[in-house]
């Protein structure tokens, strides 16, 4: 069976892209999948650095695009997964040094060959978004429970309905259970009221994620902490299980409640 | 919610049509009506763009010039102007200079019959209206969805909401005054009517308790329950 292409984007950034698209990857691939992260970020790449593979970069997107090199010689392998491949962003280019149909060539390159693909856009909507999408099969929405990502992500998901992809699906990043707990935060519900997609996790603000990101090694590693659990619930659920929501804060029956919650689908045209 | 813009125009009248977009000249000195209408498709922000323009004079002399000056005006907010309505000779033979066609002005209804709404064409939209997103109609607009906040309806007649307003809502955008907007939850960034604004209350904004309507009494946005007969 060809590869999933799904591309990890937000509108606004700092969310959590990078980090998710980081650790769905190596979750995936602990999983035994076939996984290829590519860094859709050019200019601001850091994908490299999340996973600890920044010292072996030596060609990169723009490289393969360009014709310098071939696509499999871009491809750099984890250093603890061996079915787990980075595909880098250039560093000294700006997003215009590629286009959406270099991407979905890239795409359809890697297909036979992976059981994965998941692509780090860039914030924003311009070039570097549209160059992200451009090959997805699906694509995951991260938000964080602020009223402006949350605004951002309703515009992303406008622009993706658009494109005929398949419909969206929200991961929710950088829930505090406290605040939640004292109702300073929106929550799950309010969220998932105002964007009408399908959860696919949540992801509670977690210090460890800001330790092994130093590290360059994904957090999702941590057999124990609550977010690689979170990471590990979220790429289960993309190979198709059911997996219940974790219970970040509101009162159990809040999450209880929550699979019904999830709300219908928006209605594409 | 507050008056803000002075609505009683008399003197020009736009409405959208079947056959596109009637504009009607009243009475006054044609340099003075011709800046009011710049004024008023300035507000009317390229709403028509695109709509092609019948200009009813009424029984006014208007010269050729005039008429092109008035043609020009138009195609300044993209919309063609493409036939003078006049009971005027004089007028009708200027038109004809100006190359534009003619229509003769309709009888008036008798009073027993039954007077047909200026829009005679709506739409509906199973969707919802994400941020950055607008859908614009001559007519009626009814949506089975949400408009977010961020995202906008500019409809030239009335705007039927069958889900939350969170964003911003222009009902009778050509001017008419007799627009409603109604939703299951009304809470708007802005609402306008016609060329009413009113805006949402600073701070954490009420949440509404039910289905509501918005029109204009006297001079100003006003919000009631929703009913049926409403
Ligand atoms: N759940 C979390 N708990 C704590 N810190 C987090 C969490 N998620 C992300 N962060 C931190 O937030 C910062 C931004 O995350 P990340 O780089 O993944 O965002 P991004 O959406 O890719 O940003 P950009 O738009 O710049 O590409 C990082 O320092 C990351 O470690
Ligand atoms: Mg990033």
């Amino acid at each position: 069976m060809p590869g999933r292409v799904i591309t990890i984007t937000s509108g606004k950034g700092g969310v959590g892209k990078t980090t998710t698209t980081a650790n769905l990857a190596v979750c995936l691939a602990l999983l035994g999948q076939r996984v290829v992260a590519i860094d859709a970020d050019i200019g601001l790449r850091n994908l490299d650095v999340v996973l600890g593979l920044e010292n072996r970069v030596v060609y990169d997107l723009v490289d393969v695009v360009e014709g310098r090199c071939r696509l499999r010689q871009a491809l750099i392998r984890d250093k603890r997964l061996s079915e787990m491949y980075l595909l880098p962003a250039a560093q000294t280019r700006d997003k215009t040094a590629v286009n959406p149909g270099q991407m979905v060539e890239i795409c359809h390159q890697l297909r036979p060959d992976f059981d994965y693909i998941l692509i780090d856009s860039p914030a924003g909507i311009e070039q570097g978004f549209q160059n992200a999408v451009a090959g997805a099969d699906e694509v995951i929405i991260v938000t964080t429970p602020e009223v402006s990502a949350v605004r951002d992500a309703d515009r992303i998901i406008g622009l993706v309905e658009a494109g005929e992809k398949g419909p969206a699906r929200l991961i929710i990043n950088r829930i505090k259970p406290d605040m939640v707990r004292r109702g300073d935060m929106l929550d799950v519900s309010d969220v998932l009221e105002i964007l009408r997609i399908d959860l696919l996790g949540i992801i509670p603000e977690d210090e460890h994620i800001i330790v092994s990101t130093n590290k360059g090694t994904p957090v999702a590693h941590d057999i124990g902490v609550p977010a690689a659990q979170a990471f590990r619930n979220i790429a289960r659920r993309l190979r198709g299980e059911e997996v219940p929501f974790m219970s970040l804060g509101g009162s159990d029956n809040l999450f209880g409640r929550l699979r019904r919650l999830i709300a219908p689908r928006s209605d594409t045209h | 919610m507050a008056r803000q813009t002075d609505a009683t125009d008399e003197q020009i009248a736009i409405k959208g049509t079947r056959d596109g977009v009637s504009v009607t000249i009243g009475q006054g000195p044609w340099p003075e009506l011709m800046a009011r209408l710049a004024g008023r498709l300035e507000a009317t922000r390229d709403f028509f763009k695109g709509a092609r323009v019948l200009m009813d004079v009424g029984a006014r002399t208007v010269s050729a010039a005039e008429l092109q000056q008035a043609a020009q005006l138009l195609a300044g907010h993209g919309m063609s102007l493409v036939s003078v309505i006049s009971t005027n000779a004089e007028t009708q033979e200027a038109g004809r200079q100006a190359g534009l066609g003619l229509v003769l002005p309709q009888p008036a209804l008798a009073d027993n019959q039954v007077k047909t709404l200026p829009f005679v064409e709506g739409i509906l939209l199973r969707r919802t209206l994400r941020s950055g997103q607008v859908a614009r109609h001559e007519g009626h607009v009814a949506i089975i969805g949400d408009v977010n906040a961020g995202a906008e309806i500019i409809a030239g007649g009335d705007v039927i909401v069958w889900g939350k307003v969170r964003g911003i809502v222009h009902a009778g955008a050509g001017g008419d005054e007799n627009a409603v907007v109604c939703a299951l939850y009304l809470a708007p960034t802005q609402l306008r009517i016609g060329p009413y604004i009113a805006r949402a209350p600073e701070g954490r904004a009420m949440r509404p308790r039910g289905p509501e309507k918005a029109y204009i009494r006297d001079g100003a946005i006003v919000v009631e329950p929703w009913q049926a007969q409403g």
